[in-house]
């Protein structure tokens, strides 16, 4: 067992934690004991080293200043929201009256403990995902949100995850889970922040859903924390007969960022719609690793990622569809565009489709790109400084993308911190998507 | 003006421009016709600044400034504009949001306050009515998508909203069916005033009919090989520019 993996362990024991949660955690624990610890030749952590998180030594859990974390700009300041620090709830941060069908895990009624038991672990492949299993051991407290049969939850839920540095490095592990009974409605955004100072914590997150029939799932997971931060994350969804789910990730980069996205189309019929975009810079990294499982027949993915990877920074992006043999009449589509704003920026790219079934339709390409000579050119010409004409074509190549995140309240927010997305200057970028021309009949 | 003395330019290692010289004054129109692969646009690139170009000799002055040491923005600040002979789309940046950082970027150098997003929208949609545009490009993306004859009335509309003092107009006639002509060449000459001066890049003598030149030059295998009013287009019209060798020869 690796050093950090006896310290993860110690961690779990140091925790207090509800007694049903123990088989979870227990499972967790042993197989996360088990697991090789992994290399440069481990494929899925190939082009992603684990050094920063084992070159860091975390001993506690942490007390977090909750009063800090109050400074954080919130995305949609009316929408409900939970809001935790550092891995604690902090109420004072959250909505007083949450919705019916949201609970923490901490004070989960019988029924919802029931559906907790039965959910929580099973959507993810813990054997598969590492720090799946890590997640599962140190399950202490989450978040879940249940939408009955048929129901529609009233308004987008914000799930906040705020990391504030303390006197020594300190871990925070992050559960949601999602449960759409058929024909339910959601809209849930998970919100990734952090205070301005240098971070000094590592993120464990993990999100499980399980989208019932006919059910409709929109989706937003937004990682903006500063970078020195550690975040390890994923997002594991079930999707039922005839159900529906828009996903929209973006993610700044970091010492170390990775997110695995896996998606089950478990009934016929399913239609997935994923974007995501990465944004690295300065000398971050973002590792995006994506698999969808087309199981049944007649499911749809549209998938569509793209990066602007700027100065001495690194992207990865991993993205499998694999279509099963009954998995007739697939229709998928995924997309990667890579566009490379230094000469010291690197992406590695592997867009992968496995098909095992004869009648489907696929597609799938991944480029790499610069920005255009000649349409800087053009925009130069047109007066608009070398440095704005950058970021107006660099805005260009995402915000395709960012129209169509599934949250209007999102797009909103992440159009007025497009200086800090893109890491310009706010004088440079305050001339794109003012809504000025929105306001055309 | 524009003052260009004995003007050669290379690409890599072909000589392009050889000893051009042209002087453009306030309120003048000069055509430029020449077989393709003349030069034109190269010229017109030069003169915005493009990179690729090296100029091996000679100079250039716009209102008394070495216009070679300035960048293509700054150029254009200055009253410097290209209609492009192929507009370039820039996909997801709206038409406004362009138009208003270009316009922005122009006042500001010469120390004027912005306009109000307000202000500018009035101005984009009154320009917009005077190249006949619909409303809809504006919100559209830069030239996404547009058809070869919009991009075109997507140039003028720029040109009016940055109001030059030098416009050169690189081919803006061709591909445009007839109604936009008309709609272009009312633009350009509306822009028609004595403080600004045109070069208009032209295949064709019928722009001549809509916009008249003061001045027509033939360039040719990157000089001008020779100049005259505007009977030399339909002279050129009628025999071509083959009969030109032999008297340049
Ligand atoms: N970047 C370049 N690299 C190589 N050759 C170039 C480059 N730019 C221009 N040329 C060459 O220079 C010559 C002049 O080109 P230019 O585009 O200026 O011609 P033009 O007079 O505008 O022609 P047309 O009427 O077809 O538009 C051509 O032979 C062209 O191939
Ligand atoms: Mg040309």
């Amino acid at each position: 067992m690796s050093e950090f993996q006896q310290q993860a362990l110690e961690l779990a024991r140091q925790q207090q934690a509800p007694d049903w949660l123990a088989p979870l955690r227990t499972s967790g624990a042993d197989q996360w004991a088990q697991a090789a610890w992994p290399t440069r030749r481990t494929e899925q952590w190939k082009y992603t080293p684990l050094i920063p998180l084992q070159k860091t030594w975390f001993n506690r859990w942490g007390e977090p200043d909750l009063a800090q974390a109050g400074s954080i700009d919130w995305i949609d300041p009316e929408a409900s929201r939970l809001v935790f620090v550092n891995g604690r709830f902090a109420a004072d941060l959250s909505s007083n009256d949450l919705p019916a069908e949201v609970v923490r895990f901490a004070e989960a009624g019988p029924e919802q403990r029931a559906l907790i038991e039965q959910h929580l672990g099973q959507v993810v492949d813990s054997e598969r995902h590492l720090f799946a299993a890590l997640s599962n051991a140190w399950t202490d407290d989450g978040v879940l949100l249940h939408v009955p049969a048929g129901q529609q939850l009233s308004g987008p839920l914000y799930v906040v995850h705020v990391s504030t540095p303390e006197a020594e490095p300190t871990p925070a592990g992050q559960r949601l889970l999602i449960v759409l009974d058929s024909g339910a409605q959601a809209s849930v955004v998970e919100h990734f922040a952090s205070t301005a100072d240098s971070q000094s914590g590592f993120v464990n997150s993990l999100t499980e859903v399980v989208v019932g029939d006919n059910a409709r799932f929109r989706h937003c997971r937004v990682h903006l924390e500063q970078e020195d931060l550690i975040h390890v994350g994923g997002v594991h969804v079930n999707l039922g007969r005839a159900s529906h789910m828009n996903g929209f990730t973006l993610a700044q980069g970091s010492r170390l960022k990775r997110i695995d996205y896996q998606i089950n189309h478990r009934g016929e019929g399913a239609e997935l719609v994923l974007n995501g975009i990465y944004l690295p810079r300065n000398r971050q990294l973002v590792d995006y690793h994506t698999n969808v499982e087309h199981c049944v027949p007649h499911c749809t993915t549209s998938e569509t990622f793209r990066g602007i990877i700027g100065d001495s920074s690194r992207a990865v992006f991993n993205g499998r569809i694999h279509i099963h043999p009954d998995a007739q009449k697939t229709l998928a589509e995924l997309s990667n565009k890579n566009l490379l704003t230094s000469d010291r920026a690197e992406v590695d790219t592997k867009p992968e489709l496995e098909i095992y079934a004869d009648d489907v339709r696929c597609a799938h390409g991944a480029t790499v790109s610069q920005l255009d000579p000649t349409a800087l050119y053009y925009l130069q010409s047109r007066g608009i400084s070398r440095l704005e004409a950058e970021v107006m074509l660099s805005f260009g190549f995402i915000n395709e993308l960012l129209r169509e995140a599934p949250e209007p309240a999102l797009q909103a927010w992440l159009r007025r911190h497009l200086n800090v997305l893109l890491g310009r200057p706010e004088q440079l970028t305050r001339h794109l998507d003012t809504g000025i021309e929105d306001s055309l009949s | 003006m524009l003052s260009i003395k004995n003007l050669s330019a290379t690409v890599g290692d072909t000589t392009i421009l050889r000893d051009l010289s042209l002087s453009v004054k306030p309120g003048e129109v000069h055509a430029i016709m020449g077989p393709n692969g003349a030069g034109k646009s190269t010229l017109g690139n030069i003169l915005t600044g493009r990179e690729g170009y090296d100029v091996t000799g000679g100079s250039v002055e716009f209102d008394g400034k070495n216009l070679l040491e300035l960048d293509t923005e700054e150029r254009a600040r200055e009253g410097i504009f290209l209609a492009f002979q192929y507009p370039v789309e820039i996909p997801g940046v709206s038409n406004m949001e362009f138009l208003k950082a270009a316009v922005d970027a122009k006042r500001a150098h010469h120390g004027q306050e912005e306009l109000s997003s307000v202000e500018f929208m009035k101005l984009a949609r009154e320009t917009c009515k005077q190249v006949r545009m619909d409303q809809a490009f504006l919100k559209r993306g830069v030239n996404e998508g547009f058809s070869g004859g919009e991009k075109k009335r997507n140039e003028i509309l720029q040109m009016m909203l940055l109001e030059p003092r030098l416009c050169i107009l690189d081919e803006t006639d061709s591909g445009l069916d007839i109604d936009a002509l008309q709609s272009v060449s009312d633009g350009v000459n509306a822009m028609r005033t004595a403080d600004r001066g045109f070069i208009v890049v032209t295949h064709y003598q019928r722009l001549l009919d809509y916009i008249e030149p003061d001045f027509v030059h033939v360039l040719a295998k990157g000089r001008i090989v020779k100049s005259g009013t505007k009977e030399l287009a339909k002279e050129l019209e009628a025999k071509g520019y083959g009969w030109l060798d032999s008297e340049v020869a």
